[in-house]
């Protein structure tokens, strides 16, 4: 592979053989992908802030181990690029707010430093909802990105940027944060395989907090292997997240060779309603015959507290907003507004000229469900809700290996389409936040498109800590559409 | 109408928002609008059912080793012992200093804190 002929769809393993035999450089590799960026990027948006410094860096340490012909660790050169809400030591981080245009970290996010420390070159950082705060990545405070299947429409949200870097071949994977359906949305959207492991699978000190019991961070990827490979890098238990969890982490790649021929796949007619693009129907119910094609056996579940997520997650995310995003405050970090004349002043000046419409909204929303004489109507109530949603997939999954299901109830919608009203946005998670209030983790990968070309996702649920059953039944999904 | 005028510069007060006068409006149709949707929530008896607050309690489901543990000694594995200088060293004072709006090296400066 020379810088150029390199195919446009990398994968991890290409780049990293390449590099292994001498056909490439790490360094070769990082300026071919600048120079896609530098090309393709100003019409896509997906990159807020490049960090070449650190990426050629990294690219000389791998080269360097590939000279001595020494075994290259995992991701050896792979180029790769980090959600916004990640923090990167001495890389500006935004969030994609204002309240923190000029933030550079004094640390790493555990799965950034555990990808690097696994050979990966890190690009840069990408563009998202403000806080992570949206579904269309419309609500950035410097630039919207455009979908590189159709430039007139989104790329879903909120990482809207990690979805759109790797469909447009900007990155061979990215890193994204899933709050309410943040990765596998914009997966479905762009085109590429996007994955929300288990809670606690994968650590996440240094994530930017927006909702800390249903944050997650997960990749994207253009394969199903390489989303394993990514997430067998960042997985596992990390002392400095008390979240994350003591759970061994098995091989994923070698697990994704063993046969689905048996597997019981869940279908929730739920999932299947009135607000399902007929398009979206038809390709998520040919995606599942094709599984009973491979031998799996489809068994219909019930989730019944479906319809009751959405209003119990915007109850859960808001009031936990709320609390992690009262430390902007200008005092430590971040951007201050000038001229206040006392302490108190000083907080709401910067915060109303820092943080944009929506994260004001949420933060609304949940000061309002955690103020006194509503917290039972709502916060509680919510609670008790998640619990209830919580036990439909525990049932569900005494029956099943895993769900399959839409990611999202339409292929990617129009720029501006729904920017003014919220609720319509927030209904674009429909089909993804259950997994967030339950734990458990989803992928979606592509499994048809519609008549205008557009990408449509299918998602797969599966049981806490099982990525592997859930990586498995989309591997074999995803051969299955090669074939001829 | 759930939410009032009233309601809206009282939570935002808490909130320590400001929001200007085109906000407030906007604020005060998108909350009711949202809140309006979230109401169907009522629809269910929860009477009975505990709240959840957090993920792991449910990993007990797949671990009966772990369900049969009482109460925080599922979570023995996050505890440790104390030490001195924590899990690592506390960051260097200039680092933690560094992203201030305004400092004397040493300490963060603020306006002064005036009552209201």
């Amino acid at each position: 592979m020379t810088a150029s002929t390199a195919p446009k769809a990398s994968h991890i393993e290409s780049v990293r053989s390449a590099i292994a035999e001498r056909r490439t450089t790490a360094a070769a590799c990082a300026e071919e992908f600048y120079a896609r960026i530098k090309k393709d990027d100003a019409e896509i948006g997906a990159f807020l802030t490049l960090c070449e410094d650190r990426a050629f860096a990294q690219a000389a340490r791998i080269d360097k181990i590939a000279a001595e012909g020494k075994p290259l660790p995992a991701l050896a050169g792979v180029p790769v690029a980090i959600k916004d809400v990640m923090v990167t030591r001495g890389v500006r981080t935004t969030a994609a707010s204002r309240i923190l245009d000029n933030f550079v970290p004094p640390y790493d996010c555990t799965a950034v430093a555990r990808l690097e420390a696994a050979g990966a070159v890190i690009l840069g950082k990408l563009n998202c909802d403000e806080f992570a705060m949206g579904s269309s990545t419309e609500n950035s405070a410097y630039h919207p990105v455009r979908n590189p299947r159709d430039k007139t429409r989104v790329p879903g949200g909120s990482s809207g940027g990690s979805a759109a870097a790797v469909a447009a071949g900007m990155a061979v994977a990215t890193l994204g944060s899933d709050t309410g359906g943040s990765i596998r949305q914009p997966a479905s959207f762009c085109g590429v395989v996007g994955l929300k492991p288990t809670y606690g699978r994968v650590s996440r000190y240094g994530l930017i907090a927006f909702a800390s019991s249903l944050d997650h961070i997960g990749p994207f990827a253009n394969t199903v292997k390489d989303a394993a490979l990514v997430l067998q890098t960042i997985a596992g238990r990390d002392p400095m997240d008390s979240t994350s969890a003591d759970v061994p982490v098995p091989d994923y790649v070698t697990d994704l060779e063993k046969p689905v021929r048996g597997l019981r796949i869940g279908v929730a007619k739920e999932y299947f309603g009135s607000g399902l693009g007929a398009e979206v129907r038809a390709a998520v119910e040919a995606a599942i015959q094709k599984l009973a094609d491979l031998g799996c056996e489809i068994v219909p579940v019930s989730l019944p507290h479906t319809e009751y997520a959405i209003p119990a997650y915007y109850i859960v995310a808001t009031a936990e907003a709320s609390a992690n995003l009262a430390r902007y405050d200008g005092v430590r970090y971040g951007f201050r507004a000038r001229g206040a004349r006392t302490l108190s002043e000083m907080y709401r000046q910067t915060r109303d000229g820092g943080f944009g419409m929506e994260v004001k909204r949420r933060i609304m929303l949940g000061t309002y469900a955690l103020s006194a004489g509503y917290y039972d109507a709502y916060y509680l109530k919510a609670q008790k809700v998640r619990t209830l949603l919580a036990r439909d997939f525990d049932e569900a999954f005494t029956k099943v290996d895993v769900i399959a299901a839409p990611t999202a109830p339409t292929p990617a919608f129009k720029l501006g389409e729904k920017m003014d009203d919220p609720l319509a946005m927030y209904l674009a998670d429909v089909y993804t936040v259950t997994a967030n209030l339950a734990g458990i983790p989803g992928i979606s990968l592509p499994c048809g498109k519609s008549r205008e070309g557009l990408p449509i996702g299918l998602q797969i649920f599966g049981r806490h800590f099982d990525e592997a059953t859930l990586l498995r039944v989309a591997a074999a999904f995803e051969s299955s559409r090669e074939l001829p | 109408m759930k939410i009032t005028e009233k309601d809206v510069t009282y939570v935002a007060e808490l909130a320590n928002l400001e929001l200007t006068p085109n906000e407030r409006v906007r604020m005060l149709h998108d909350l009711n609008s949202i809140l309006e949707y979230i109401d169907r929530l009522n629809q269910l008896d929860t009477s009975r059912i505990e709240p959840m607050a957090q993920v792991a309690d449910r990993y007990g489901v797949e671990a009966p080793e772990n369900a049969s543990r009482p109460g925080s000694d599922r979570f023995a594995y996050a505890t440790r012992d104390d030490v001195k200088e924590g899990l690592r060293k506390s960051l260097p004072h200039e680092d933690a200093v560094k992203n201030a709006p305004e400092t004397d090296g040493t300490f963060f400066v603020v306006p002064k804190v005036i009552e209201r």
